[in-house]
């Protein structure tokens, strides 16, 4: 293409739209981005950020034993997540700091064997397992995983839409939720699960360390938003599509202002959920109100 | 829960002989009481004298280990719950009405399809609750008052033959007390439901209760309130003296001896005693 550059050719670099690796990222990161947003804004209600990000470090055990022994890296994180998600829940904390002391130390341990696999990898292979695992190469996803990918992702968004009405009561109030007849308690499991299946698919994006940018971020800047669940959904799967692919194109630019190495597209992903978080966590902003025949009266906080 | 049948022409409620222990202590002992529809009863005693779990045994999250509760109906559909200490995050991103409409519908699955049924079913209870305008607020941002008025439409909703509250008057200002005691009593009388509030302050809802049950150390008296709140009556219950004051309307429950154990049980709310005027 010649002559004058226009905005558009400034900001995308040439070949963007062609490139298969690009084309995959894309893919696989809106189904991480979008599975993220809308099970996070439950995680976020329920409290359970710390919960969602222990989850994603446990599950990095079982990504780096898949490296190891060379199956579905992704098979790897979900099951390692889906037991980890089942082992929290089967401990029965009376409090509220107990049950987080426990997280803990499971986490630790999940770390721990992450380590010894990583070592392991390492001494059989020179591939860069650890990074990989830890911090994600969206651009070097296998196409062999995209199948896989997409049936995690659409099962974990049919989940979410049938667990939706009972999920989010007892997400509020778990004495509400029992009273009308709704099994908490496999509430709280099943939302684990799902969080598990998020949290495997941004393994393979973003990183499994990273994944808790793609699940807390998003649905806490449409907390900030929107003052409807369902508004709330649908805002933070878009904020998380805009951020990934955002910060894709942004790390596939600067291969050309760093001289060819470019960017991780992690960094670039998580730098962007931050910022549009600290710009709608300001204190004094009125809630936004993007669609404003839905959203029909103005929120006033009453003294 | 057993079967309604052991319920009398008009009882919503009837615990009978219940006993109730928690891990070996034993923390409510021959509880007996009925509750008709429309009537207002107020669950009254100090702190730790066993309200909560006598409201936790009738919802069933409990099990008496003698006795039992039968509630008409039997069912969920027929209990509403307004729980303790209910405050909700600013930021959850929820209206008032959608929590009553999840009142509504909250244990179905999927997700909720808007239509003209439901939408009317919620603007009718809001309005019944007075609670219309600020109905498209998020409910986080609302005062005490309000927010108890949207949990109450949220349980009334499904139009329960029994509403139960753990502790709804508690830190609410006095002019919001005044509200939700006078809602409360037109509720009852409006739904025919057999509300059952539990308080540590018997004072605001002294004009309105149909029955008072007075609960200390585990066992309880019932009855109206002039039967029971009396000297004799409350003295026997304690199993010390005890002297039944009444100030300017206002009823006073004071400890006669200076016995510690008495004190606290007894005069257990000295904040209203000094606020007599």
């Amino acid at each position: 293409m010649t002559g004058m550059p226009t905005l558009f050719s400034i900001l995308v670099e040439p070949g963007f739209f062609t490139s298969q690796p690009v084309l995959i990222a894309a893919a696989i990161g809106a189904a991480a981005a979008i599975v993220s947003g809308v099970v996070g804004v439950f995680t976020v209600i329920r409290g359970q950020s710390f919960a969602g990000h222990s989850l994603a470090d446990v599950s990095s055990a079982g990504g780096s034993a898949a490296f190891l022994f060379g199956i579905n890296p992704l098979l790897g994180f979900l099951g390692m997540g889906a037991l980890a998600a089942t082992s929290m829940e089967m401990v029965r904390a009376d409090h509220a700091s107990e049950r987080d002391l426990a997280t803990g130390v499971v986490t630790g341990a999940g770390l721990g064997v992450a380590a010894l696999f990583l070592y392991l990898d390492t001494t059989s292979s020179t591939t860069g397992a650890a990074v990989t695992i830890m911090f994600g190469s969206i651009f070097a996803i296998p196409a062999s995983i995209v199948p896989l990918a997409l049936v995690v992702g659409i099962s974990a968004l049919l989940a979410i839409g049938l667990l939706y009405r009972p999920l989010l009561l007892s997400s509020i109030d778990p004495d509400l939720a029992a009273v009308a007849g709704v099994p908490v308690r496999l509430m709280g499991l099943l939302h684990l699960i799902v969080v598990a299946m998020a949290v495997a698919l941004s393994a393979i994006t973003v990183g499994a360390i990273l994944s808790t940018g793609l699940l807390i971020g998003p649905a806490a800047i449409a907390l900030h938003l929107a003052k409807r669940p369902g508004l709330a959904i649908l805002l933070a799967a878009a904020i998380g599509i805009a951020t990934t692919w955002g910060g894709i194109l942004v790390a596939y630019d600067s291969y050309e202002w760093t001289g060819g190495h470019g960017w991780p597209v992690s960094f670039c992903i998580v730098a962007l959920i931050f910022l549009a978080y600290v710009i709608v966590a300001q204190p004094g902003l009125p809630y936004w109100r993007p669609l404003p025949r839905l959203s029909s009266t103005r929120t006033k906080r009453t003294e | 829960m057993t079967l309604s049948a052991v319920l009398a022409r008009g009882e919503v409620l009837a615990v009978r002989q219940a006993s109730v222990s928690l891990s070996g202590r034993s923390i409510l002992e021959n509880i007996n009481f009925t509750l008709e529809a429309g009537e207002l009863c107020g669950l009254i005693g100090a702190n730790g004298s066993g309200k909560t779990t006598l409201l936790r045994t009738i919802l069933g999250f409990l099990a008496p280990n003698v006795g039992d509760v039968s509630i008409e109906g039997g069912g969920h559909a027929s209990v509403g719950y307004v729980p303790q200490k209910f405050m909700l995050d600013p930021f959850m991103p929820m209206r008032a009405r959608d929590l009553v409409a999840l009142g509504l519908d909250g244990n179905r699955w999927g997700v909720p399809f808007p239509s003209k049924e439901r939408r009317r079913k919620v603007d009718e209870m809001l309005e019944a609750l007075e609670a219309t305008p600020f109905a498209d607020q998020r409910i986080g941002s609302l005062s005490g008052g309000q927010q108890q008025r949207i949990l109450i439409a949220h349980a009334m909703i499904r139009r329960p033959r029994l509403l139960l509250l753990d502790e709804p008057l508690a830190n609410l200002d006095m002019r919001s007390v005044a509200g939700i005691v006078a809602l409360l009593r037109r509720v009852s009388r409006e739904f025919q439901t057999a509300v059952l509030l539990s308080a540590h302050d018997m004072n605001p809802l002294l004009s309105v209760m149909d029955r008072i049950v007075y609960l200390a150390h585990g066992r309880a008296v019932t009855g109206s309130t002039d039967a029971v709140v009396r000297t004799e009556v409350l003295s026997q219950l304690y199993g010390y003296h005890i002297d039944v004051v009444r100030v300017h309307g206002r009823v006073i429950v004071v400890a006669a001896e200076a016995e510690d154990d008495a004190r606290v049980a007894v005069a257990h709310d000295p904040v209203h005693v000094a606020q007599v005027p």
